[in-house]
């Protein structure tokens, strides 16, 4: 694409490598793994969903709704939840983020939070749903993660942002090197 | 840039964004209503948990870190705490050692009885020693999971206690991990009896919080708070006597035919990290069958009414 790298690249179209993907998914599976508990649990935000949504709007042709369904199912295995459970509420979340990225890449940040808490609170509405179907009741202060992980969408969006371009300096040096 | 949404497209992107939602939706949908009926899956699990097992491994290693750092300043900074605590200890095994004698020769006299009365020896049962790796890891959930599995015979159904009584029940074996329900999981039910009179009831788990309750419970029956349940084996899942709960509150409702009964567990059902697993109890007999429709219904309906 010779003629949008004569500009600035909209994050869109920085490129990425796959080992950076994989290993931000696997660090997100890592992160919602640790032994939270008591409050610490209710109020734990979802780093998968978070990571998922972040790269299905960033790179929607790369990461899309499959893979978040087939991480949906590792977590399912996980967190020893019923098949499907977290595969479903992902599937959505991954549709929203891919449906919409467009539009959110119009935002700013301040923006894209307000639009990126619908999504996770229709994920996280679906996962209670899933539960209440399959187990009868449902735990309220369950759904508060929702506002957790949108919190945690600004921090995350300027880590990355950070992270890729500091990768993607070290390797037009690389490039450049005789 | 063009839209992918229009009919005319330069590139081929494989299904629509809505296509293969409704695809993935559909997948998982069948795949929750198998698991949840069925229980089909539990190989394509185990599979997977041995992809997921080195992560969960790494998530509980900063824990157990923490713990070990934490022990190690202990041992600096209290060394005369433990030393004291030893002294505790020792006293108390020595008075525990006596009794335990006790026990041996009561047992002794019990089998020799039951021998003569031509009744079924009660429990033998050894014991496994397993770890915490894992609490809570989702908050509709009360279970935990522990590090031996399959590789260590665990079994489904096993019983899991510790010190001081039942903390649940192994529910899912993996390849090198098990899941344990706790008592305190929604529905989970334990039958046992109180140990003041040997009345007979069902202890359930409450779910949102470490509480227990007695459904199905008269009004006009002998409870008392403080009462002290224990397990009644009668269903020869759980071995008889063990500490499950003890009563804190008795509300009786004239309107109502049961009264209603919350109780405490005894065992620290959150706060061990090494537990006990029962192996080789005694095999009861096959329960005989009965006409299993209607009895399905029956439980069916007493289930939605639970609720």
């Amino acid at each position: 694409m010779p003629y949008f790298s004569m500009q600035a690249k909209p994050e869109i179209q920085r490129p990425v490598s796959n080992i950076f993907i994989v290993s931000s998914v696997l660090v997100a599976l890592f992160l919602n793994g640790l032994p939270w508990a008591g409050v610490g649990l209710i109020l734990r935000p979802d780093f998968v969903a978070l990571v998922l949504l972040y790269w299905c709007m960033h790179k929607p042709l790369r990461v899309g709704i499959g893979l978040s369904w087939a991480v949906g199912i590792l977590a399912d295995v996980s967190d020893a939840t019923l098949f499907g459970q977290h595969a479903l509420a992902y599937t959505l979340l991954a549709f929203g983020g891919v449906v919409l990225h467009r539009r959110l890449q119009m935002f700013d940040l301040r923006q894209q939070t307000i639009q990126v808490f619908g999504i996770f609170a229709l994920t996280y509405a679906v996962y209670a749903v899933v539960n209440w179907q399959a187990n009868g009741y449902v735990v309220w202060p369950y759904l508060l993660g929702c506002v957790t992980s949108t919190l945690l969408w600004m921090p995350l969006s300027i880590m990355f942002r950070a992270m890729r371009q500091n990768k993607m300096r070290q390797n037009r040096m690389d490039r450049n090197r005789p | 840039m063009i839209d992918s949404t229009q009919s005319f497209q330069f590139f081929n992107r494989g299904p629509s964004p809505v296509a293969r939602l409704v695809f993935f939706a559909v997948l998982s949908l069948l795949l929750l209503f198998v698991d949840a009926r069925y229980r089909y899956l539990e190989s394509t699990r185990s599979a997977l948990s041995v992809l997921i097992s080195p992560i969960q491994r790494l998530a509980a290693l900063p824990d157990a870190l923490w713990q070990q750092v934490g022990d190690f300043f202990i041992t600096q900074s209290r060394q005369h705490d433990l030393i004291r605590q030893n002294d505790d200890l020792k006293l108390q095994h020595q008075n525990d050692a006596a009794q335990l004698l006790q026990l041996q020769a009561l047992e002794l006299e019990n089998q020799h009885l039951r021998n003569l009365d031509a009744l079924p020896i009660r429990s033998q049962f050894t014991t496994q020693l397993v770890q915490v790796i894992y609490a809570e890891r989702d908050v509709f959930r009360r279970k935990v999971l522990i590090d031996k599995g399959a590789d260590a015979d665990v079994k489904l159904g096993q019983v899991v206690m510790d010190d001081v009584g039942i903390i649940g029940q192994i529910t899912r074996v993996y390849p090198w991990l098990s899941e344990v329900t706790l008592i305190t999981e929604k529905n989970q039910a334990v039958p046992a009896q109180v140990l003041r009179n040997g009345l007979r009831t069902i202890v359930f788990g409450a779910g949102d919080i470490s509480q227990l309750s007695l459904r199905y419970m008269p009004a006009s029956a002998d409870i008392q708070i403080g009462d002290v349940l224990v397990t009644s084996g009668i269903d020869g899942t759980y071995p008889p006597g063990i500490p499950v709960a003890k009563v804190i509150t008795i509300e009786r409702d004239p309107d109502y035919p049961f009264s209603n009964v919350t109780c405490l567990p005894i065992a620290g059902v959150d706060n061990h990290r090494h537990l006990l697993i029962l192996s080789d109890m005694p095999k009861l007999p096959q329960r005989p069958d009965e006409k299993s429709g209607a009895s399905n219904a029956g439980n069916r309906v007493k289930f939605r009414r639970s609720n």
